[in-house]
């Protein structure tokens, strides 16, 4: 057991900003555009670093894979009290198609070389609401898994997990190590302090590529066509229920 | 002894962490808008956009939300600015042996234009306090900042500047209140104006004359609530900056301790004036923050209002307009992050340049506000509308901290003094 936690991070764009498809239709405007952490990973950072002041684990590490760029979301991790970083250096066409299936072998690979005991995600990024790499990770390493977690209690190598689930919640027990993916009510992220941030400066970031950890960024996904959102039609009003039903037969809806 | 409750202070702010309200995810009221051109985050150092982001997340989630309340009920919010202090806003450029964050100038202009977009009033009165924790923790020695700095950068207890009387303001070397040495206690005797958290405020750093006519007759005492002799005004009835109290302070035989003096007898007016350049990029930064709110809430309007068949946003004129506000926000943002790094490197040119800074960026930053409330039309008047407390609160900057009249006084002083 080496108390040690590992958490994957993603740098988004900004939930405030409004997205914009690109003009060629192959994805959206990412440059100069305001990016930051993906609001899910920032309760997956806040859940590891309580559980580290719990003194229930000994170390946080966060991890993001990306180009230059993502430095800045370990950063923010940092600030908020993950003990260091990993940079998994992936840039160009390799960043543009890179999913959850490349993203959760190179965890598992990093899950095992850094001996970590849990991994904690977020349940999915805000911009491709994938929902897939905490689960595939948790394959790949043939771990157990506690999606959706609204509530984490940690004992000893016991995780007792309350999930977010259609029918209500859920409360499992796993054995350590396991998987986590963090659902909006596990917590309510700290703010970074001025002087945790200054502290965050003498934290390392260690830089990593793929290749190092054996894993192949290539996807087997190819992107045809990116579009907005049809744009919504004005209704129709109508007298009577009958001329409802027959409306909607109409539109094929019944 | 005091060290190590100086010590065990910032491991209670370390160990205790404070948490963002659930609106961060879903908040519909996007005060932090984005707009690449104008994007305050531009040139800052990595460090320099973490502060900034916490500030603008503080903003968004614990002030704005609040602001026209705090306004309209003229509430002082003292649990807000406490979770403020928490995350190291209370001694932003104060020592870290005392409390303090230990940032520099440029940095604490970032994180005070940041928190502006989330209530002006309220960061100016943190930036007043801030500046007092400043004065002590620079001049004070080392039993007056391990008693008063703690305290104050935590908020545990509130500071105001006390310098303005009735009788002087832009003259302010000619004040009246009078410290007479007696044993070892100075007796003071006068009262003080316009006093920005007064009568609400638990320590008060007071300029008073200890020796004769002018500047070098006047010192710096720090005076605590409840010494007797000292007593408060009415509550001042104002146009903006309504979530501070502003009130008189009125000393009648107020007996001060000696140790309570910053600095030697005549050095009080030197300390103030050197008090007063930090605060004046201060005030600035707070109507720059104003300002950069108010361009997105202009534009926004402009994106959605439509008149003549069509958005206020294809009218050229507005769009001129909108570029023009524009164009002086990014002026006026870069002369006065310039003038916050003169200060901090102690540049011979920072006196004249902190003064040219706060005269364009307020004077600037209000016309740009009160064209955004002009683009708004008949709604821009409406109090439901964040727009027209942006006017109110930074109308005054253009007046405390020195008048504007007064920043040109030192700036044409500085030009003609060569010759």
């Amino acid at each position: 057991m080496s108390g040690r936690v590992l958490v994957g991070v993603k740098r988004v764009i900004d939930y405030a900003v409004k997205i914009r498809v690109k003009p060629d239709h192959t994805g959206v405007v990412t440059d100069g555009v305001k990016h930051s952490m993906n609001p899910f990973c920032e309760i997956a950072v806040e859940e590891a670093v309580k559980l580290k002041e719990k003194k229930l684990i000994k170390e946080v590490v966060a991890v993001s894979c990306g180009p230059q760029q993502v430095q800045e979301t370990i950063r923010t991790a940092l600030a908020m009290g993950a003990d260091r970083g990993i940079h998994v250096e992936v840039s160009g066409k390799d960043y543009e198609t890179l999913g959850p299936l490349q993203v959760s072998k190179i965890l598992a690979a990093l899950a095992k070389k850094e001996q970590a005991d849990l991994i904690i995600l977020g349940k999915q990024a805000i911009d491709d609401d994938c929902n897939q790499t905490g689960q595939m990770t948790a394959a790949l390493l043939d771990w157990p898994q506690g999606t959706f977690a609204s509530e984490v209690t940690l004992d000893a190598d016991k995780l007792k997990v309350v999930r977010e689930i259609d029918g209500g919640l859920e409360t499992i027990k796993i054995k350590l190590p396991a998987v986590v993916t963090a659902d909006l009510r596990l917590n309510t992220p700290r703010y970074a302090t001025l002087p945790n941030i200054m502290k965050a400066k003498k934290k390392k970031i260690a830089n990593v590529k793929p290749a190092d950890l054996g894993v192949d960024v290539s996807s087997r996904l190819e992107v045809l066509k990116v579009d907005e959102p049809p744009q919504r039609q004005a209704g129709v009003k109508v007298e009577t229920v009958d001329d409802l039903v027959g409306k909607l037969k109409e539109a094929g809806r019944i | 002894m005091a060290a190590a409750r100086a010590l065990a202070r910032g491991v209670l702010l370390g160990s205790y962490s404070i948490c963002r309200s659930r609106s961060l995810i879903f908040n519909s009221v996007q005060k932090r808008g984005i707009a690449a051109c104008i994007d305050p985050s531009i040139g800052l150092t990595d460090e320099q956009k973490e502060f900034q982001k916490v500030a603008f997340d503080f903003a968004a989630n614990e002030m704005a939300p609040h602001m026209a309340e705090w306004d309209q009920k003229e509430i002082f919010p003292v649990e807000a600015m406490r979770k403020a202090a928490q995350l190291g806003f209370g001694g932003i450029y104060v020592n870290p042996d005392v409390g303090g964050s230990g940032l520099s100038r440029l940095d604490t202009s970032i994180i005070f234009e940041a928190l502006s977009t989330g209530c002006v009033s309220t960061t100016a009165y943190i930036s007043i306090h801030n500046m007092c924790a400043w004065m002590i923790d620079t001049f004070g020695n080392n039993e007056q900042r391990e008693k008063f700095c703690p305290d104050l950068c935590s908020m545990q207890k509130f500071a105001s500047y006390c310098l303005t009387e009735p009788g002087s303001g832009s003259d302010a070397a000619s004040l009246l209140t009078s410290a007479n040495l007696k044993g070892d206690h100075y007796i003071l005797n006068g009262s003080k104006a316009f006093i920005s958290g007064g009568g609400d405020t638990d320590v008060y750093v007071v300029m008073c004359r200890t020796g004769g006519k002018g500047p070098k007759g006047i010192s710096c005492l720090v005076v605590e609530k409840g010494t007797p002799g000292l007593s408060f005004g009415k509550k001042e009835k104002k146009v903006g900056w309504n979530s501070q109290p502003t009130r008189a302070v009125i000393f009648e035989d107020c007996a001060v301790p000696v140790t309570n003096r910053l600095g030697a007898e005549g050095e009080g007016f030197s300390i103030a004036m050197k008090g007063l350049n930090g605060g004046r990029i201060n005030i600035a930064s707070c109507s720059l923050g104003a300002a950069h709110a108010s361009v997105l809430l202009a534009r926004d309007h402009m994106c959605v209002r439509k008149q003549f068949g069509e958005t206020l946003s294809n009218s050229q004129f507005l769009q001129f307009r909108l570029a023009e506000m524009a164009t002086k926000l990014v002026a006026s943002r870069l002369l006065l992050r310039q003038a916050a790094v003169a200060l901090q490197e102690g540049r011979p040119d920072a006196v004249s340049l902190c003064s040219m800074a706060k005269l364009f960026v307020t004077d600037e930053c209000f016309s740009i506000c009160n064209q955004a409330l002009q683009i708004h039309g008949g709604y821009g008047y409406l109090k439901d509308y964040a727009v027209q407390q942006y006017v109110r609160d930074i109308r005054v900057h253009q007046i405390l901290e020195g008048t504007n009249e007064v920043m040109r006084m030192i700036i044409a002083r500085s030009l003609l003094s060569e010759s």
